[in-house]
């Protein structure tokens, strides 16, 4: 059967190699190939760009993938989705990778590990303030905790944290039940049934990357957003005077 | 009764208890966002887009709570720290 038995929940606890304090795990295995395959795709893919009418296909496949990215970011955030394309794109595309490729026998996604999964929530966490301070300035930024009223600041930080966990969580329980399932129904029936809820783990890792992405992207947006409205309105309200 | 065996009878009581019963809200949630999702998408079928991919994020999010009752017994039933006390306890 595959690398991790039953009992194990985690891809942390398959080691491969010991030495010492320092233990290659399934984990950082499987994250390391992921890595090294979508480097080393883009780079072959990259290296012949064309602009004429015929295309490579894989070229194709990238612009498909990049400007669908593209486009739904700029209709979540109705902002310009250059400054976010680099940070939630590669957010998408490194659990989308891995989350198709856990049909392949033997491999085991690293998203299936609470690590992993809180390792990218955390760098949700770390984003949110960045892009916040970038577009409106520390003092902007932290007013927003102090939004309704200044009794909101508790709520706000305590929502800070708890959906970084919830970020986290749900992939992680998403991809974890995923496989968990099927080994479940590997013990059970089989036959024929297991490939069925392979086929729904496809749709859901795919489903789990998209939201992923666009939860970073809301949580990105409502801190670079506000700003933007009240400056917008001001303009409005401009017009409005220069009209009257 | 031994401490070995009431952990583990009481494990697996609670977590096929935590998934049972964590399913049902999220069960319930889920019919009634679809429901409401089918009516908007009859009444605008022009928005289409927006409504399913509203949809998906919220099912995603109700779901979350699913989740996190499946991860509860998971951890309950495969990797529970006071059978894995309790068990190195009882082997030295």
């Amino acid at each position: 059967m595959d690398l991790m038995s039953i009992k194990q929940i985690s891809p942390d606890q398959v080691i491969f190699w010991h030495w010492g304090p320092i233990s290659l795990n399934a984990t950082i295995l499987f994250t390391w190939a992921v890595m090294a395959l979508m480097v080393l795709g883009s780079w072959l893919i990259t290296r012949r760009l064309s602009t004429d009418v015929h295309l490579s296909r894989w070229q194709n496949l990238l612009e498909v993938v990049v400007n669908g990215m593209r486009n739904e970011i700029r209709d979540i955030s109705r902002q310009k989705p250059d400054p976010y394309l680099y940070f939630v794109g590669t957010l998408f595309l490194f659990i989308l990778v891995p989350n198709i490729l856990s049909v392949i026998p033997g491999f085991i996604t690293p998203t299936a590990s609470l690590s992993t999964t809180a390792g990218l929530a955390i760098c949700v966490f770390a984003a949110v303030p960045i892009y916040g301070i970038m577009s409106r300035g520390l003092p902007g930024y932290l007013r927003q905790y102090l939004e309704p009223t200044v009794f909101m600041l508790p709520f706000n930080v305590i929502g800070e944290l708890s959906r970084t966990l919830a970020l986290a969580v749900r992939l992680f329980g998403n991809m974890m039940s995923g496989t968990k399932i099927v080994a479940i129904l590997l013990a059970i029936t089989p036959l024929v049934f297991p490939v069925v809820m392979h086929a729904l783990g496809l749709l859901t890792g795919v489903i789990q990357a998209y939201i992923f992405a666009v939860l970073a992207m809301v949580y990105i947006a409502s801190a670079t957003r506000a700003q933007q409205q009240t400056k917008r309105e001001h303009k409005n309200n401009e017009r409005k005077g220069e009209n009257s | 009764m031994e401490s070995i065996s009431l952990i583990g009878m009481a494990s697996v009581i609670t977590a096929g208890l935590t998934i049972g019963i964590g399913a049902i809200g999220p069960a319930l949630g889920e019919g009634r966002s679809v429901a409401q999702a089918l009516s908007a998408l009859a009444q605008q079928p022009d928005e289409a887009n927006r409504i399913t991919r509203t949809l998906f994020v919220g099912l995603a999010m109700i779901e979350s709570t699913a989740i996190y009752a499946f991860v509860v017994s998971m951890i309950l039933l495969f990797a529970n720290p006071f059978w894995d006390y309790v068990v190195s306890n009882a082997g030295g």
